[in-house]
């Protein structure tokens, strides 16, 4: 199954990256290729097999629920691009 | 409904009251100054790394045992992907095909009997941040100029109990729900405040014909922040939908939003995209079996469940009586009350004891089941008195019992007289057929008799002269 | 004079112990060598030259380290100043190791080269016509190069072991869980790990013992089970050394490579290890694809909080919210770490989850029962660790298909969890090859033993011919 210019740009608006127009086609075959290469896990037959997510088979790793200091809001918003009033500005959604 | 039958769904977000958040150690508190309790892991800078809350862990345990779940041997944690300003990491940590409890059911009294409402799962999450929108109308989305983000709220703890589509009617919604609330509230695991979001309800809403097979397409009401709003809501858009396929028109699958002012129902805008939230396991997160232990602990923390103490005192009292007492606390002290008239009991706890705002936990059963017994025969204002002083740690009723009223015909009517005599311009309107107006003599009698005049002569003898 | 291209961290040491040389000569000294080496080999993307009684150590650019710069060789990242430190840094700090400075590497990690940094490429001190490998190229080459005692870098594929061995210096990928994750800008989070990169095996265990042990910011750690040994002495009596045929005949192994790995295999043999063929037939089949679609998915996830909000580069879009977002991430990634999201986005979404990420985690499954078959019978396994030399800057940056073939050898034993080491055993076309070790979960001290006895036995010179 080939990769077509509707799902690149499908994927593309759920990962949020904007392809400019001219290099759809690009990053079509790119990902045609890369896809096909991958695709060779599917030649096996591992109905029976369970999946690994974690490489460790560990269990109830958690914290007691004591409060830690939090940073000061400077620090907090020393790296934003564009604070504002004590909090992060962002244009309006879908405005 | 006339043959129409609603199928309701419930899905509820519940803000669990730990100390700090799901993921990182910040206090979780309410109403602090924006940005103040954030730390890097809740602003998912770079490199940080969720590690789990166990207590809140447990109480999603605990919460599970109450809603008769089961509970998973192994639950798994996962990413649900998606962008917006409040999901700081691009994605929720969620649970998804594994949740902590599964398969429960919440039995809720109603007016034909115990309706069992099943529960799909109760699982554990990490709430959004809050977003402020600023400029265009009243802090709505629409319009807004921009958005501020303040990640105080991000990663608090959040169980969303997914209800299998068994509820019938708007009210049992809202019973469901107002039993959850005492639920968890009893469980002392959440504030459960709607006003304050930490108890939050959208509704799957759809209808069918009565005896019919399978369902019919779904609308969704999101964000209902009442009980009432619940109620009024559901049952508007059950009417809407009623109405729709009885004028041969079909309903649409979308997202609807209650406006309570207008008692309207409106979509909300529609998201362009189709959702895909490409949930996969969180990797950062190793499996939870919760232990025998912390299972059993959780078990042994719970009481009678609230739907059990409604049955019970369904038979003393009605069932809005009941409900009344259960979910609002006081049916401890009620139990606590001697008495053989039930209801003037729980009437007395319902009203005027909580207007008077005293704690019910503070009460000495004893000395208000005297007062309830005598609340005829003393006088109104005394009665009313005692109640706002009942809470007092050396609280008797005997002071106030030694007040009678004056029932004594011949030392009220004077002062009746005097009052006819006072307002010879609401007599007439009386007369001349406002006979609303008798509460407002009953009201000027009992004024100049600070209180002790007994209503029912006062009635009579108002009556009586006006009449004449 | 301080020969840095020669002192080892453990002579490095023994200077100040000895009090022949200060902490602040010994960082002089290294500082000295960067400013005359580093512009042509451009190791290092930001020097900091604390000042500090210890050896002096290199950070790959996706360690965060409070108030220093940390990019991940992206412009994502550009202007990003950490408000904290991760763990492995902290160690360091606490074991008085100063920060010499933050090192290049392949943008966000993914790469093989190090030509994918945001920065420009580093050149390999062997021949800076060549690249260092990748992604944790600048460490390496500032360790070969003699611009760092030592130098920590991040695994995913193979991102310590093939740049070690592409630079003829010792690199570490520790068993997973062993190091703790936390501050480290994530790439695929089930299997990244923190590892040293260093001129010997001792001052690998050295640094390794440093960084290694749980961490209550990391829920995937684990306590070392044992203490780390430094090894010492040649013999390798009683070591049964497993050589997987695929591993070592695979296509694309260069003759001469295979030539140095069979001389080293053969020496063992001679140290007392009883050496035997065996085989991983899935693993190395199946092992490339299947990384190529379990890290993609998660850095898709992992790449989503670069949004602008936060941190880190935001375009200047006169739009939305999500014009906003496609914008800023359309600029601020690189084409590499652009391909793998948009694969792993694929990979994940609905309808393809199954065939491709569900797939590829079975198939994961497959390959760690292979390895642990294997070491039901052997205490290691050998191979090339990169099926080739270092290649020319230039010469696969338009293939990313051939680039992803450099980690065909490091990725079975990663996507097993299971520690390797690569020490460098001799030349090809004057060029280092490396030799790779995999043991079992938790075997980092026997890898250590072999790696240290054949480190001796060989006699590598780990200073550039060149430099000489
Ligand atoms: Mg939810
Ligand atoms: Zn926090």
């Amino acid at each position: 199954m080939a990769i077509t210019r509707e799902d690149v740009l499908h994927v593309a608006a759920l990962a949020r990256l904007e392809i400019p127009e001219g290099e759809v086609e690009g990053v079509r075959e790119q990902l045609g290729a890369i896809l096909e290469a991958v695709g060779k896990v599917s030649e096996l037959d591992l109905a029976d097999v369970e999946p690994t997510s974690h490489p460790l088979d560990l269990v109830n790793q958690w914290a007691e629920d004591e409060p830690r200091p939090s940073l000061p809001r400077e620090e907090a918003l020393a790296n934003a691009p564009d604070p504002a009033d004590g909090s992060f500005r962002v244009p309006a959604v879908g405005g | 409904m006339n043959g129409w039958e609603p199928v309701i769904g419930l899905e509820i977000h519940v803000q669990l009251k730990t100390r700090t958040k799901m993921f990182c150690r910040c206090e979780n508190v309410w109403g602090e100054e924006p940005n103040t309790r954030t730390c890097p892991v809740c602003l998912a800078h770079p490199g940080t790394l969720p590690v789990p809350n166990k207590t809140a862990i447990e109480w999603t345990v605990k919460l599970g045992l109450a809603l008769d779940c089961e509970i998973a041997e192994r639950a798994l944690f996962h990413r649900k992907n998606y962008f917006y300003p409040d999901l700081p990491k691009g994605y929720q940590i969620s649970q998804y095909d594994v949740p902590l409890c599964s398969e429960g059911r919440f039995v809720v009294p109603g007016p034909d009997g115990d309706r069992e409402i099943g529960i799909v799962r109760a699982h554990l999450e990490e709430d959004a941040a809050k977003t402020i929108h600023v400029g265009g109308a009243a802090g709505r989305i629409h319009g807004a100029e921009y958005s501020l983000v303040d990640f105080n709220r991000g990663g608090t703890p959040l169980v969303e109990i997914v209800a299998k589509p068994d509820v019938r009617s708007g009210e049992e919604a809202r019973r469901f729900l107002q039993l959850l609330r005492q639920t968890v509230i009893e469980l002392d695991i959440s504030d459960a405040e709607m006003e304050k979001g930490s108890l939050r309800c959208d509704a799957n809403v759809s209808v069918r014909k009565a005896g019919e097979e399978g369902y019919r397409t779904k609308t969704e009401l999101k964000n209902m922040n009442s009980f009432k709003f619940v109620a009024d809501g559901i049952a508007v858009e059950v009417e809407r939908q009623i109405a729709r396929y009885q004028a041969g028109e079909e309903v649409m699958q979308q997202t609807l939003h209650f406006d309570p002012q207008t008692g309207t129902i409106a979509p909300l805008r529609s998201k362009e995209e189709a959702h895909d939230y490409r949930y996969f396991p969180e990797p950062d997160l190793v499996a939870v079996a919760p232990p025998a232990d912390m299972v059993e602990r959780a078990r042994a923390e719970i009481g009678e469940l609230p739907a059990a103490r409604i049955r019970r005192l369904e038979a003393e009292v009605d069932l809005d009586l009941a409900y009344g007492l259960v979910t609002s606390g006081r049916d401890a002290l009620y139990a606590r009350v001697p008495g053989d008239d039930r209801r003037a009991v729980a009437n007395v706890l319902m009203n005027q004891l909580a207007a008077a705002g005293v704690d019910p936990a503070a009460v000495d059963g004893a000395e208000l089941g005297r007062l309830v017994a005598a609340r005829e025969t003393i006088p109104r204002q005394t009665f009313l008195d005692a109640l706002g002083a009942s809470a007092d740690p050396d609280f008797t009723a005997d002071p106030y019992l030694a007040e009678t009223t004056v029932s004594d015909a011949a030392a009220l009517d004077p002062v009746i007289d005097g009052i006819l005599a006072a307002n010879p311009g609401q007599v007439e309107a009386y007369r001349g057929g406002k006979e609303g107006l008798l509460g407002f003599f009953v009201g000027q009698v009992m004024k100049e008799t600070q209180g002790k005049a007994d209503a029912r002569v006062v009635n009579e003898r108002l009556r009586e002269k006006l009449n004449a | 004079m301080i020969d840095t291209l020669r002192l080892t961290a453990e002579d490095a040491a023994g200077l100040l112990e000895r009090g022949e040389a200060s902490g602040d000569e010994l960082a002089g000294a290294y500082l000295d060598a960067i400013e005359a080496r580093d512009p042509e080999l451009h190791a290092y993307l930001h020097v900091v030259g604390e000042q500090g009684e210890g050896v002096p150590i290199a950070h790959k650019d996706v360690i965060t380290t409070k108030g220093i710069p940390t990019t991940a060789g992206s412009k994502i990242l550009l202007g990003y100043t950490p408000v904290f430190d991760s763990t492995v840094a902290a160690r360091c700090k606490e074991a008085g190791l100063p920060i010499l400075g933050k090192t290049n590497l392949d943008e966000l990690a993914m790469g093989s080269s190090t030509e994918n940094s945001a920065f420009g490429p580093t050149r390999n001190p062997w021949d800076p016509e060549r690249v260092p490998g990748g992604s944790s190229g600048g460490s390496a080459a500032a360790v070969a190069g003699g611009l760092a005692p030592w130098a920590l870098g991040t695994d995913t594929g193979g991102s310590v072991k093939q740049p070690a061995s592409l630079c003829g210096v010792v690199g570490l990928r520790p068993t997973y869980g062993t190091v703790s994750r936390y501050g480290i800008v994530a790439f695929a989070s089930s299997l990244d790990q923190v590892g040293p990169l260093t001129k010997t095996v001792r001052d690998n265990a050295r640094l390794y013992e440093i960084i290694a042990g749980q961490d209550p910011c990391d829920s995937t750690t684990v306590e070392l089970p044992e203490p780390v040994a430094i090894p010492e002495g040649e013999d390798l009596t009683g070591v049964r050394i497993g050589v997987p045929k695929e591993m070592n005949e695979a296509e694309g192994i260069d003759p001469g490579v295979s030539a140095s790995v069979n001389a080293a295999i053969r020496l063992a043999e001679e140290l007392g290890a009883d050496v035997e063929e065996t085989s991983l037939p899935r693993s190395v089949d199946y092992g490339l694809a299947c990384y190529y679609l379990v890290a993609p998915a998660e850095a898709s996830s992992n790449l989503a909080r670069y949004d602008g909000v936060r941190y880190g580069h935001r375009a200047a879009v006169d739009g939305d919210l999500t014009a906003l977002y496609a914008r800023t991430r359309w600029e601020g990634f690189g084409a590499e770490p652009k391909r793998r999201i948009l694969l792993g986005t694929y990979a994940l979404s609905a309808g393809y989850y199954d065939a491709y990420y569900g797939q590829a985690q079975k198939v994961r499954t497959v390959i760690a029962r292979e390895h642990a078959a294997a070491f039901e019978r052997f205490d290691v396994l050998v191979s090339p660790t990169s099926p080739t030399v270092a290649f020319r800057i230039g010469e696969k940056a338009e293939n990313p298909l051939a680039m992803y073939l450099s980690d065909l050898l490091t990725i079975p034993a990663n996507m097993a969890g299971l520690p390797g080491l690569s020490i460098p055993c001799g030349l090809s076309d004057g060029l280092p090859v490396g030799l790779q070790l995999i043991g079992p979960q938790f075997s980092e001290n026997a890898l250590f033993r072999v790696g240290h006895a054949l480190e001796r036995a060989l006699g590598f010179d780990f200073v550039p011919e060149r430099l000489r």
